[in-house]
């Protein structure tokens, strides 16, 4: 750390001399506002930015936002923010806001899909839309339609979405981006767990000794949780130890006692030489007690594939299907045979990819059977295969892989692993965020305070609304899922639908949305929240299929973006402060805030919209017998059965779904709300013309409220416990499971969290319930005769082998490139590009490369360059000397600017359990433009 | 009869000039880049201005040796071929002073002080002025107000504010003095006076062919120079004469023309 | 002066002759006194930052030919031609680094085309047997900190000045400290090491406060000068800037000084008003 370089001067000495010549003013400064505070007024709320949770304080005055704080009293951030977090107050306010709805028409105002946008009313945007989805519905059956969501929806939000679609349309076509982000944190959570979301919370910074980063830069991507990290390393320089994992250098590497800069993809070496490295040569370093009551060793098929789609679909090309192909089956390479070993391959076997469909299918194996699977993983092995700096010695690497060896197995060291996207975008990204959980449970460092793996959140509502929620295909609230049918009973109880309502086949992924809109399967998509023709993959199959095929695209949302530039219909959306609204962290922690000022324009919050298109559908259009594909028995027929609910065939969605007797329950005005506004249910000064092209005036309803009750009565009881609405407005937030009005900091604990405690299992219990039956067997294949055997309570121990990317540089394609964020700018920067100061800061997203490689291309800082893949290229920047500092063969470009649209480049390979897409390696080259 | 003849080529070579150097600067072409302090020709060799690099040396630094080449190479130049010869046919601003006397006749408006009531040496001392104040302040002092490169930097790196500087000789030659900056006060035209004694190009009068029109003295902007039109046969000696051809253009009875003489 | 005397200039008798030399004179002193003193207000030390290897401002301004060559050599468009309402000597080029900064070619275009060596290529030239010119050796400026305005100062995650910085972690490098209001989080603060700062002037161009809380100022006044008459007694080098110091001692038997203050006692015995 940089602690040593203290002695430079320092600028603090020549600060005087700017002083001295005008330049520092705070004084006068200071007098002026005090005089002005009476008209403002400040509220709580959250930052609108990443998964980090800050809370803020929003100052109001005259129905416009007029500056924030850190609130002091947010246990995150205590009154502190990054650099983006900072603009909150600016970032409704660009200038080109989506104000009106915006619609491609040809000459006579009527929808064309090649028409120019001109704005129209709601009611005739509604109509569109009604007419749309019908007629997909119609040809295509639910399945016809879906919707991209979010983890940047409010808690809300993404309910409604949800109740609209898989209770409403019988659709699980709704995915959130939050698929690119956390699916395989999910996985891995639930794979290993039962139940998602970490065990931990933020307190483990301040309690640990080890801080280890696997792939996580968070110095830039959670940089209020890195100033607390180096808080901790301040307190105790000697003790406190900070490693970083990563494929390049950057600027978590400034603080950490050691980089280690790995190879992609060999995170899941590392992790199993860590493992052999206990199993083997620190056996005393096991926590036996904790395994042999909590723990129960399984591994999984291994022929999965790469998430991509078959080499003869007719929109590749022969570029592409060179790497496609390997979703067929895969020649194994050297490093390959000798991880695959266990299973009797070697080198140059065809490795041909049988479990695609079962990618997840996993059994219980032995100890031992895991012990014998990790005997490859021996340092010169794993160092070999994993060393990412061609510049570095393999005898400096490997003493690294000692140094971290050592952190982990020290007894009584309190060690926690932080990891973020490069676990997570990950072609076996369920595999790696297992073998985090392997090696903390090996050593009983999980779920104790100051020790755990902890897997950091992208988005601010990533867990609180697409995982909570279950904004995702497969997914019902807390933790349900679509395919069990006792999940589905209770949703329909809930939501008060005939039984059988609900669709029990698994939705199409973000991905899967995509392709199946490239694929003439989906004919209408409502976007929301969300960047999708920016933010995926292999962009120009997408873009091409959403303006060129026979479909239509909705875009909400509060400024034009690539994804807006691609849709038939524009909506303009409320923006956070603009509505009442909920997020929820990744430390589960929940945080309500209110609405602050009117919407701009005739801006409407997605609610509304959401709850607006309701009104169009009649239980008789929806609610028949439907087909759907690889369903042996159609939907069934529900109509028969409304009676007993007080519903008839012509009863809306929305009287249905939103205006219910219990909704009209949560009255408006309510004193929670005194002296705040609510656009929904009272609508608003602006007197906006709504879907009927009459004045809106609001649903009469506290409809938020009732939004939110609902949805935590799924949770309630089965260690999702939330508090009630109104507590929420009282506190900074609660960490779930809340029980008896008290947060949980460490689940799974006995001392901390009361459903472990219930469960009488000692110390710890896993009580997660999904995937708890599993059949036994040795490594190669579960043993039908030993039949299955239940976990209740029980946490899984992974084995999980090293398997190279699908597409890795070559002779044509010599580079890794690996995308990623910059700390100025959130996801597509369609908010932090139109902030002044940040467009400033951070104009253009550069390629980051090693200075070698960029003298080998005859290129140097500043040049221009083609970064090329077999997929697209874009133009960009060199930059050799700047934040991120690649080793040779590794370039890095981040995803923020459409300008340098570097999605069409990556490849929409996936985690094939996960669905989440890799776009942190793929094969490019690099020559000068 | 009209003859415009060496007003237009006069035209034509400044505006090319100007042209090459706006095109060093915006488009990469390298046939002239820089302005007319120092120009680099075909990214091979510097030309500059020799009062400029004067002044520089009057402040006590010596330039690199390119410079004083170039300043030698344009010195050498004009003081052969035509002395004043860079005042009508290069400088930008002789087109703004050309301008403001044209209106001036076009209009019969009166300037405060007639061309003959101020006299013309004030430019010799700006000369010299220019060179002491260079040595006593360490600056090249006329460089810093010197409207020729203000109005050519204006002009190539695109500032509107040489406009004013444009803007205040033209009233100042249509307004005040008749003639006033180029006839009076430039210091860059005086040097060429000074060093272009020995030119070779000069206009020759023909007295048997004059019929004393009077013409090309109503066009002269240096009319002194003209006193032996209609007196004898010969050339226009004084070097304050820019080699500006109007009185050539205007000549009807072929009295007047350009004559290169060793 | 020229032969070809206007008519009316011609001294055409002794009292005429002597009544021009004194019209000359005032000419010359009238003239001299109001554009000398315009030449001396312009010259004047500036705030203003000069292109790479500039030479030290007050040679610069002399150097300089105001030829625009350097200004368009640079790909950035961060090189301007100051013009006479900059309130700079007319003509030179320099920088505004909140503007466009200097993104720092590593060919620096901008030098070797200067014809008169205003701008000079062998001041960034490494001590290498071949010598090459080294951009970092440039020194255009140095960015000072304004602790109270830097949000970082105030515990905000920002340091884009540092991410920005060509010399990252060389030039800007972070100081962490415990921020003991929050009792959890630390200070990452930008910290200038003189020794590497280029002056480039990113740090100020993305600094994201309103006004820029990091600025490049000209080194002549960002910078300091010890005194000789101390010399660090822990760094042996540091005896070098005695090599040039002023030994010569007043040996001036004039003793007025003291005499004058022993001879005015009046005030001993008087009191104050």
């Amino acid at each position: 750390m940089n602690l040593s370089r203290r002695n430079f001067i320092k600028s603090s000495a020549v600060a005087t001399v700017a002083a001295a010549v005008g330049i520092s003013l705070p004084k006068q400064l200071k007098a002026a506002p005090q005089k002005a505070e009476s008209d403002w007024r400040w509220d709580k709320a959250v930052c609108r930015f990443c998964g980090t949770g800050c809370g803020i304080m929003v100052a109001t005055k005259n129905d416009k936002i007029v500056a924030v704080k850190g609130d002091p009293a947010a246990p995150v951030n205590r009154g502190l923010n990054c650099i983006k977090g900072y603009f909150n107050a600016k970032i409704m306010y660009g200038e080109d806001r989506l104000k009106v709805p915006l619609m491609r028409v040809n000459e006579n105002g009527e929808f064309d899909k090649h028409g120019k946008f001109k704005p129209i009313s709601w009611k005739k945007a509604f109509d569109e839309m009604e007419k749309q989805i019908k007629k997909s519905l119609k040809e295509l059956g639910p399945t016809g339609i879906g919707i991209f969501g979010s983890g940047q929806y409010t808690v809300q939000e993404g309910y409604a979405a949800v109740k609209l679609m898989k209770a409403g349309f019988r659709s699980n076509n709704i995915d959130p981006n939050a698929r690119h982000c956390m699916a395989s944190a999910v996985a891995g959570f639930i794979q290993t767990f039962g139940i998602d979301e970490p065990a931990g919370c933020y307190d483990d910074i301040e309690l640990t000794d080890t801080v280890v980063t696997w792939g996580a830069n968070m110095s830039e991507m959670h940089p209020i949780l890195w100033s607390r990290v180096t808080d901790r390393k301040l307190n105790n320089p000697d003790k406190v130890k900070i490693i970083n994992l990563t494929t390049f250098t950057n600027r978590t590497s400034d603080l950490a006692d050691t980089e280690i800069v790995f190879r992609p993809q060999t995170d899941l070496a590392i992790w199993n030489y860590l493992a052999r490295e206990i199993v083997y040569n620190h056996p005393e370093a096991i926590d036996r007690e904790f395994i042999r009551k909590h723990i129960v060793f399984s591994t999984g098929v291994v022929d999965i594939g790469y998430g991509m789609r078959k080499p003869d679909h007719p929109d590749f090309t022969d570029k592409e299907r060179e790497t496609v192909k390997q979703q067929v089956s895969k020649k194994l390479s050297e490093a390959e045979g000798i991880s695959l070993s266990y299973l009797g391959y070697k080198a140059g076997d065809i490795l041909e990819m049988k479990n695609t469909k079962s990618a997840g299918k996993h059994w219980l194996i032995s100890f031992e059977d895991f012990k014998k699977a990790l005997a490859p993983y021996t340092l010169d092995y794993v160092a070999e295969v994993s060393k990412g700096n061609a510049d570095e010695s393999l005898e400096d690497y490997k003493n690294k892989l000692k140094e971290l060896t050592k952190l982990y197995v020290e007894k009584n060291r309190k060690i926690v692993s932080f990891w973020t996207m490069g676990m997570n975008q990950h072609t076996r990204g369920t595999w790696v965020n297992e073998q985090a959980y392997m090696v903390h449970f090996l050593l009983g460092k999980q779920a104790k305070p100051g020790s755990g793996a902890f897997s950091l959140t992208g988005q601010p509502s990533a867990c609180g609304t697409a995982r909570e929620v279950g904004t995702f295909s497969h997914r019902l609230p807390a933790d349900m899922v679509v395919t069990n049918p006792k999940h589905r009973a209770i949703a329909e109880k809930i939501w008060k639908l005939p039984t059988g309502t609900i669709n029990p086949k698994v939705g199409s992924h973000v991905m899967k949305i995509h392709r199946d809109i490239e694929d003439g399967k989906i004919k209408f998509v409502w976007v929301q929240v969300n960047n999708p023709y920016q933010n995926t993959a292999s962009a120009r199959h997408w873009i091409k299929a959403a303006r060129e095929l026979d479909n239509f695209i909705v875009v909400s949302d509060g400024y034009p973006g690539i994804s807006a530039k691609v849709a038939d219909l524009v909506l303009p959306s409320a923006m956070i402060y603009e509505k009442w609204g909920a997020y929820g962290n990744a430390e589960r922690r929940t945080q309500h805030w209110k609405q602050q000022v009117t919407p701009v324009g005739d801006a409407m919050p997605d609610v509304w919209q959401i709850v607006e298109l309701s009104k169009r559908f009649k239980i008789r259009e929806v609610w028949g017998e439907a087909q759907i594909s690889g369903l042996d028995n159609p939907l069934p027929d529900v109509t028969n059965k409304l009676a007993d609910l007080g519903y008839n065939p012509n009863t809306t969605l929305y009287e249905v779904l939103f205006a219910n007797k219990e909704a009209k329950s949560y009255s408006w005005p309510d004193p929670i709300g005194t002296g705040f506004q609510n656009t929904e249910s009272e609508g608003d000064k602006r007197t906006v013309l709504g879907s009927d092209n009459k004045e809106w005036k609001g649903y009469g309803f506290f409809i938020q409220k009732y939004l939110w009750e609902e949805y935590r009565r799924f949770g309630e009881g089965h260690g999702h416990d939330y508090a009630d609405f109104d507590t929420y407005h009282k506190v900074r937030g609660l960490k779930w499971p809340v029980v008896d009005g008290k947060e949980t900091q460490w689940r799974f604990n006995a001392k901390y969290d009361p459903y472990a405690q219930k469960a009488g299992t000692g110390d710890f219990a896993f009580y997660g319930k999904a995937l708890k039956n599993l059949p036994v067997g040795d490594l190669k294949s579960p043993n039908p005769d030993k039949g299955k055997q239940k976990l209740d309570n029980k946490a899984k121990i992974f084995f999980r082998p090293f398997m190279d990317a699908p597409e890795i540089p070559d002779k044509n394609y010599p580079f890794w490139l690996s995308t990623g964020r910059v700390l100025e700018h959130w996801h597509s920067g369609t908010m932090t590009m139109r902030v002044p100061e940040l467009y400033r800061a951070v104009p253009e997203a550069l390629c980051y490369m090693n200075p070698k490689d960029a003298g080998a291309l005859g290129t140097k800082q500043g040049d221009l360059v083609w970064v090329e893949s077999r997929r697209g290229k874009v133009k960009c920047h060199v930059d050799t000397r700047g934040r991120n500092r690649p080793p040779k063969g590794l370039v890095y470009v981040p995803w923020f600017d459409e300008k340098v649209f570097i999605n069409r480049v990556t490849l929409d390979a996936t985690c094939p359990i996960s669905k989440q897409t890799d776009f942190k390696k793929c094969a490019v080259k690099v020559y000068k433009a | 009869m009209k003859n415009n003849k060496y007003l237009i080529l006069r035209r034509i070579i400044q505006i090319g000039i100007l042209f090459l150097f706006f095109s060093g600067a915006n488009f990469g072409i390298n046939i002239l880049k820089g302005n007319l302090s120092t120009a680099i020709v075909a990214d091979k060799f510097y030309l500059s201005d020799p009062y400029a690099v004067l002044q520089m040396l009057f402040t006590g630094y010596i330039p690199a040796v390119e410079v004083i080449i170039g300043a030698v190479i344009i010195l050498v130049f004009y003081s052969l071929l035509g002395g004043r010869i860079f005042c009508s046919w290069v400088c930008p601003l002789n087109i703004i002073t050309d301008f403001a006397s044209y209106v001036r006749k076009k209009t019969g408006i009166k300037p405060a002080l007639k061309m003959k009531t101020v006299s013309g040496n004030i430019r010799y001392y700006v000369v010299i002025l220019g060179l002491l104040l260079s040595f006593i302040t360490g600056i090249a002092s006329f460089e810093l107000i010197n409207p020729i490169s203000i109005f050519f930097r204006g002009l190539i790196f695109g500032s509107v504010f040489s406009l004013s500087t444009v803007l205040i000789i033209f009233l100042f030659d249509l307004f005040i003095v008749e003639h006033g900056w180029c006839g009076h006060i430039c210091p860059v035209g005086a040097f060429y006076s000074l060093t272009g004694k020995f030119r070779f190009l000069k206009i020759y009068h023909t007295y048997e062919n004059c019929t004393l029109c009077m013409k090309c003295k109503r066009v002269c902007p240096e009319i002194q120079v003209l006193e032996i039109i209609g007196k004898e046969t010969g050339n226009i000696k004084s070097s304050e004469c820019t080699d500006c051809g109007r009185c050539i253009d205007v000549c009807d009875d072929n009295a007047l023309k350009f004559k290169l003489k060793m | 002066m020229s032969e070809e005397k206007n008519k009316d200039f011609k001294a055409t008798s002794r009292k005429d002759a002597i009544k021009t030399i004194f019209k000359g004179t005032g000419y010359l002193a009238l003239g001299g006194l109001v554009w000398g003193g315009y030449v001396d207000d312009r010259k004047k030390p500036e705030l203003v930052l000069r292109p790479p290897g500039a030479l030290k401002e007050d040679i610069f301004i002399k150097a300089c030919i105001k030829c625009g060559l350097c200004v368009e050599a640079c790909p950035y468009d961060t090189l301007k031609l100051s013009i006479p309402s900059d309130n700079k000597v007319a003509g030179t080029p320099y920088f505004i680094a909140r503007d466009i900064p200097c993104y720092m070619c590593t060919d620096i275009p901008c030098v070797p085309v200067c014809p008169t060596g205003a701008l000079d290529m062998t001041s960034l030239y490494t001590d290498d047997i071949l010598p090459k010119p080294d951009v970092n050796k440039i020194r255009m400026g140095l960015a000072v900190v304004n602790k109270e305005s830097c949000i970082a100062f105030w515990g905000i995650q920002c340091d884009a000045c540092y991410r920005a910085c060509p010399l990252l972690n060389e030039a800007i490098t972070i100081e962490y400290d415990k921020n003991e209001r929050t009792g959890k989080h630390a200070f990452l603060k930008p910290v200038v090491n003189a020794e590497a700062c280029t002056g480039c002037g990113i740090c100020e161009h993305v600094c994201v406060t309103e006004i820029p809380a990091i600025k490049v100022l000209p080194l002549s006044i960002a910078t300091g000068k010890v005194g000789n008459h101390y010399i660090k007694g822990w760094d042996p080098e540091d005896e070098k800037r005695l090599e040039n110091v002023n030994s010569d001692v007043n040996n001036d038997k004039d003793n007025s000084g003291a005499i004058d203050y022993l001879n005015n006692s009046d005030d001993l015995l008087e009191d104050e008003e």
